[in-house]
């Protein structure tokens, strides 16, 4: 029996792969087509303390290889998902991770504190939200910020914190030493690439939000380069996502220096995504013999 | 249940400039689908990663055959049409709500198209006049289809064989010229009912005519989608009250939708 299991911050997932947040809202629509019960865990849509209604559409539009996304958070709330989306979750047998969204310290702390009270495993924190008091800049693209901002909610949490980090930065690794010194338990890396896209014939934006966060297989070279430059600067866990498409493409991240992996853009194109990287992973691990999953965290320096 | 099936091209052939008509074989997906429901079609080319929402025409279940009539808006509806027979096609479906033919029933129903929504209200034509294996469809008292395009007219021939047809053109080159509602108002028809799809600028008139002669509206709503199953919330619209799902005036034309009754969303 070959061992598939991570240990993410302490917390034991059966597999290394997760989904990323708001590609799979809380599992209920995807779980017409996957056994969520397969998964190592579910990573929520961000909630925030209260409901958000998002941006205008169109929110989304396709560009080689990938897409922007512009939804805006559209969340129901901290309430109704606890009322909700977290009962839901714990019928199954899968790790649950909620991720937080905001846009000023108090707003993430009200959230991170009610979640404390929840049987939940993990919350992921979205730091990629333009901070309300710095201006245009994100949380996630200051160092102190970030600092600040983990410190804080680590006071609160009482499950282990995953900082999400933007990969809309001059060096990432800078933000996640900040993140493992603000007392992070792992960190989850790349958020979405900003981007543009121009309708020729109608001469305007593609997206009513004019800039949109791209994702998909064309981003996965530039966030396995991350995964790999943040696991030689922190000692914390790393969660790696970008493009994955498939088990080669979450190996690439695992040799790399992830512990495990979401599949976000991925369950668009095809929504058993997840479960197909989950079996690819243990023929790997069969053809080349490799008795333990761990063994090929960071193997490739 | 939905589900994501391997189907196979049965014919294709150019209906107008732009205009294709797709039927294909399902394994499953054509023996649960109910008129005014869309499918997502995959394409092939890696580059193109997302699913293209398309309604569907007309749904033989018994023989589990779809037929999608599609505008090629761009690259992925381009790639649809050089499929040819035994060509196969990755889909998803039935997805979405469809029309609720129960509240035509015994009742004189406008079915209004406009453009590229034209294609989807047939199906609702067949199964209101007993003309589709859909189980247990209602009768409507009267169907009228009131179709609007452009120019170039594509499945008047169809309409046809199930209902009344009532045709405006833009530049008028045949019917009333101008639009649906202009058309209606020309031959002085009346309903009680309306099941409308088109372009949102028609759609409002379709609204606004509706609620001026207190007539019940459904319309079917299109917008940029990503999943295609309720996930992402990409394809919302403005929803007069609060949302039960979202908790916010958004709901989802592909989970909640396509089909909403008019009074429910903002246009």
């Amino acid at each position: 029996m070959r061992k598939t299991s991570v240990n993410l911050a302490g917390v034991e997932l059966k597999n290394p792969v997760m989904t990323a947040s708001g590609t799979f809202g809380s599992g209920a629509e995807y779980s017409e087509f996957v056994d969520l019960n397969k998964l190592g865990a579910v990573v929520t849509k961000g909630v925030a303390d209260v409901a958000w209604p998002g941006n205008k559409t169109p929110r989304i539009t396709e560009v080689y290889g990938g897409m922007l996304n512009a939804i805006g958070l559209q969340n129901p709330g901290i309430d109704v998902f606890c009322e909700r989306d977290i009962p839901y979750l714990q019928q199954f047998d899968t790790k649950i991770i909620v991720n937080v969204c905001g846009h000023a310290p108090e707003e993430y702390l009200r959230v991170v504190e009610r979640l404390a009270e929840e049987k939940i495993d993990m919350m992921e924190i979205n730091i990629s939200c333009p901070n309300v008091n710095a201006g245009f800049l994100a949380f996630g693209q200051d160092p102190k910020s970030v600092e600040e901002l983990t410190a804080e909610i680590k006071k609160l949490a009482k499950q282990p914190v995953i900082m999400k980090l933007t990969p809309n930065v001059t060096d990432i690794t800078e933000i996640a030493r900040a993140a493992e010194a603000g007392g992070a338990d792992a960190v989850s890396l790349i958020n979405t690439l900003t981007g543009m896209k121009i309708d020729v014939n109608r001469r305007t934006f593609a997206l009513a939000n004019k800039t949109g966060g791209m994702s998909g297989p064309a981003v996965k070279p530039v966030a396995v380069r991350m995964v790999y430059q943040v696991a030689q600067a922190v000692n914390i866990p790393i969660v790696g996502m970008g493009g994955i498409l498939n088990a080669e493409d979450a190996l690439e991240f695992i040799l790399a220096g992830a512990t495990a992996v979401s599949v976000g853009t991925g369950n668009f194109i095809n929504p058993e995504t997840t479960l197909e990287v989950i079996k690819g992973i243990e023929e790997y691990m069969e053809r080349y013999n490799v008795a333990d999953i761990n063994d090929l965290i960071g193997a490739v320096r | 249940m939905k589900k994501k099936e391997l189907c196979t091209v049965e014919s294709q052939e150019q209906l107008s400039e732009g205009i294709f008509s797709l039927w294909i074989k399902t394994p499953s997906i054509a023996g649960e689908a109910q008129p005014g429901q869309f499918v997502s079609l995959y394409c092939k080319d890696g580059s193109r990663l997302l699913p293209r929402p398309i309604s569907l025409c007309e749904i033989d279940r018994k023989g589990q055959r779809l037929h999608m009539v599609y505008r090629v808006a761009g690259k992925g509806t381009a790639e649809f049409s050089a499929l040819k027979a035994g060509d196969t096609i990755q889909v998803m479906g039935p997805l979405g709500n469809g029309f609720p033919l129960e509240k035509a029933a015994g009742k004189r129903v406008f079915l209004m198209g406009g453009g590229i929504g034209i294609p989807p209200m047939l199906e609702t034509a067949k199964a209101l006049t007993g003309n589709s294996d859909q189980e247990n469809a209602p009768a409507a008292a009267k169907v009228t289809a009131v179709l609007g395009y452009r120019d170039a007219r594509f499945l008047q021939e169809e309409y046809e064989k199930y209902c009344d047809v009532c045709i405006s053109t833009e530049d008028g080159s045949y019917g009333t010229k101008g639009n649906v509602i202009d058309a209606i108002k020309e031959n002085a028809l009346e309903a009680d009912v309306i099941f409308a799809c088109g372009p949102t600028p028609m759609l409002r008139g379709i609204k606004a005519y509706a609620q001026e002669k207190g007539i019940a509206c459904w319309i079917s709503m299109e917008e940029k989608m990503a999943c295609g199953i309720g996930a992402c919330l990409a394809c919302v619209c403005q929803s007069k009250e609060v949302d039960h799902h979202s908790h916010v005036h958004n709901k989802r034309v592909c989970k909640d939708g396509p089909v909403f009754e008019a009074s429910e969303v903002e246009l």
